[in-house]
């Protein structure tokens, strides 16, 4: 314990700015993987336990766009349209064929896929672990704010990952589809009966969580080393996230990534040997004091 | 004229039986030739986030054991390597370590295992009595504490203690130069991490007594994200840090730390950066990282080592790692061990190899010995430099000096109890 660290910190404005961005970078990737898993509980009523994959896959194919065109914008566009591509196809060949069924079923084919596509990315990249390499244009030396240090590359992240998080927040919101998506998670019965082809609203409800996934992953790559099975301990942490912020809650999602990033930002000076810990037991002290999550509703 | 079969045996029967007869002749024989097979069991990482580096290492055995057998195998015995998937897990290489013996007839193992296999195959080859060279683990209490030694398993890998002494006498002597007195240390929160950089630390400080850690970070093995860490350190304002991460840890540091420009603002000391493995995955590998050298083809700068690299490459069509040195390193061991003894008998080849010393590509002096007292490696190209971007990586390594290892080392188990 450094408490002495975490109070200096919180008194050094250029401290304060670089542990809130920090804090805020890996909140805003959690963020991205949580939302999709939350989006897709909320409406499928599945607990994708494969989703880490999507954020892997993201992160390859990121990667090999890079690789052969050297462009940054198509590999981060690779990324999120391969995997939205990917979640349509492994929804409808497979996921929809276990809606309903017992969660432990469910876990069980999620699990399954997991190894699967971990075997896939294996055979496809090879087993060693790949690096993309930061493109050119942010090879640049970091700004300084208050004294702070924040890479530029970190503000696109963070701010690729709030447009994702207003845009899917209006859109469900607003947007006809949206109200129809809502619709589906609330009574999928009456929307069927209304005509609408739930099978394709599920499908591309998966599609998009699986986008969103990838996005991460892809937004990742430039900074992050790339590993079969890479998706997994995101996954982990996505789900304490989601757990956090409320199963179903897109709002609840963001808030829950960002109280995580900046637990972890600051608590690795306080705490530097209980970081992880931290994050646990803030999670215990949310779902003891509130079992539905920060934002979560009560199932009747 | 019609030719007519004459009664009795025809010479077509005759050739069968002949044939035959042969055959259940030289079946003994076939059986005696299968027999000089000799089976060598290996547990190595084959999948999971070290697999690179195990392949690395079945494919450098099987690089010095094409040699072995072309040119007649061990006492004239071919080798037949037997490669498993411990899948990183110590019950796992335990298990196969003891299936590869009892079941598969394995007469040696290889123990191509990380720190926390190699322990448990250890206790294998105790209990078996098996002749076992360890090849990766470079956990020095494997083979200096003596609540560990067997007469029958051997290390034939670099060691952590040997690795702290010469980076921290190239540390200090560059600390003193650049008055470099505040230092962070980030690695990896298991044994090797800690035990590493306590080693490091113990000997930066012994020979540099100025120095102080203001900041440690223990990232978790594995970590995907080193974001908090990276501003950790900068907040402490570090003149240096060091760090034992490796392989895809140390390449995701690196680039995290790149966009942040750390490199710029302290002196970087990372034990593992040396290698192809990182080398040459990281995309902006930064100038003047100080790193001990792991396995790169010109150091030691000799045409013996260059010349194994790159067969290396031209049949793996990569370049080898650290833990294909260590490996290619033991199968040499065996060789010279065996003809020594002039027999494959594993008592008889411990009882050869211990002491033994052989000519081999990554010596120091173009030599390397298998220690008699504790049965580790010793002798081996060992040195410090600073990276650059291209090959050759680390044009410059200064060697390490092997008499100071010595001295130290002999302190170092003192203080451990160890003798």
């Amino acid at each position: 314990m450094d408490l002495d660290a975490l109070a200096s910190c919180l008194t050094s404005p250029a401290c304060l700015v670089t542990q809130t961005t920090s804090g805020l970078i890996i909140g805003m990737l959690l963020f991205l993987v949580a939302v999709g898993l939350t989006l897709i509980f909320g409406v499928l009523k599945v607990v994708n336990f494969s989703h880490g994959a999507f954020y892997m896959f993201g992160a390859y194919f990121a990667m090999t766009a890079y690789q052969l065109t050297g462009s940054f914008a198509l590999a981060i566009l690779s990324g999120a349209v391969g995997t939205a591509l990917l979640g349509l196809i492994f929804e409808r060949a497979f996921m929809s064929r276990v809606y309903g069924r017992d969660v432990l079923m469910q876990l069980l084919v999620c699990y399954a896929f997991v190894l699967i596509f971990d075997d896939v990315v294996r055979m496809i990249w090879g087993p060693e672990f790949r690096s993309m390499g930061m493109p050119a244009a942010f090879q640049v030396p970091p700004l300084f704010i208050a004294g702070g240090v924040v890479p530029p590359y970190y503000l696109l992240l963070i701010g690729v990952a709030l447009v994702a998080a207003v845009v899917l927040g209006l859109g469900l919101a607003r947007s006809r589809i949206g109200k129809v998506i809502r619709a589906a998670a609330h009574n999928p019965g009456m929307v069927s009966a209304l005509g609408i082809n739930t099978g394709l609203i599920y499908g591309g409800v998966f599609a998009l969580g699986g986008m969103l996934a990838g996005l991460a992953g892809a937004l990742a790559a430039p900074v992050r080393s790339l590993t079969p099975g890479m998706g997994f301990s995101v996954l982990i942490e996505s789900f304490i996230v989601t757990v956090i912020g409320g199963m179903g809650s897109i709002l609840g999602a963001l808030i829950g990534a960002l109280l995580i990033g900046l637990i972890r930002s600051f608590g690795s000076l306080g705490f530097p040997l209980f970081t992880e810990g931290l994050m646990y037991l803030f999670m215990v002290i949310v779902l003891v004091s509130r079992p539905t999550g920060l934002f979560g509703k009560e199932v009747a | 004229m019609t030719r007519t079969r004459k009664p009795g045996v025809s010479r077509r029967s005759t050739l069968a039986l002949m044939g035959a007869g042969a055959v259940s002749f030289a079946a003994p024989w076939v059986a005696r030739a299968q027999a000089k097979t000799i089976k060598i069991g290996m547990p190595t990482i084959l999948s999971g986030r070290v697999a690179q580096l195990g392949t690395s290492s079945r494919n450098a055995v099987m690089l010095e054991v094409e040699k072995v057998n072309a040119a007649g195998g061990l006492a004239g015995r071919q080798i037949e390597m037997v490669i498993r998937d411990s899948k990183g897990q110590p019950q796992e290489a335990a298990r196969i370590a003891r299936e590869l013996v009892n079941t598969d007839g394995c007469e040696m193992l290889l123990d191509g295992e990380a720190s926390s296999g190699s322990f448990a195959v250890h206790e294998v080859a105790r209990d078996l009595g098996v002749l076992c060279i360890h090849t990766c683990s470079e956990a020095s209490s494997l083979t200096a504490d003596p609540k560990q030694h067997i007469p029958n398993a051997f290390r034939c890998v670099r060691q952590g203690i040997h690795d702290s002494i010469v980076g921290a006498g190239y540390a200090a002597g560059i600390a003193k130069a650049k008055g470099l007195k505040k230092w962070a240390t980030c690695s990896p929160d298991y044994a090797y991490g800690r035990d590493t950089t306590g080693e490091f630390v113990l000997y930066l400080k012994k020979f540099a007594p100025d120095v102080e850690i203001i900041s440690e970070s223990w990232p978790k093995l594995f970590q995907p994200d080193y974001t908090e860490v990276v501003t950790k350190i900068l907040q402490a304002k570090p003149q240096a840090l060091y760090s034992c991460l490796w392989g895809g840890d140390l390449t995701s540091y690196i680039d995290q730390a790149n966009i942040y420009a750390m490199f710029t603002q302290m002196e970087v000391f990372a034990v593992n950066m040396a290698d192809y493995t990182a080398l040459t995955v990281v995309k902006n590998l930064p100038k003047g990282i100080h790193s001990g050298d792991r396995y790169i083809k010109t150091f030691p700068p000799t045409p013996e080592n260059a010349a194994w690299g790159d067969a290396y490459k031209a049949k793996y069509n990569e370049y080898p790692t650290n833990w294909s040195w260590q490996n290619a390193t033991a199968v040499m061991f065996l060789n010279e061990a065996v003809k020594k003894a002039n027999s494959t008998d594993g008592k008889k080849v411990a009882e050869a190899l211990t002491g033994l010393t052989i000519k081999c590509p990554f010596g120091a002096d173009g030599t390397v010995t298998m220690r008699a007292d504790d049965h580790t490696l010793v002798g081996y190209a060992i040195g410090w430099g600073t990276t650059i971007p291209q090959e050759p990586y680390v044009p410059d390594v200064k060697a390490g000096d092997w008499k100071t290892i010595f001295e130290l080392e002999a302190e170092w188990k003192k203080s451990k109890g160890y003798t």
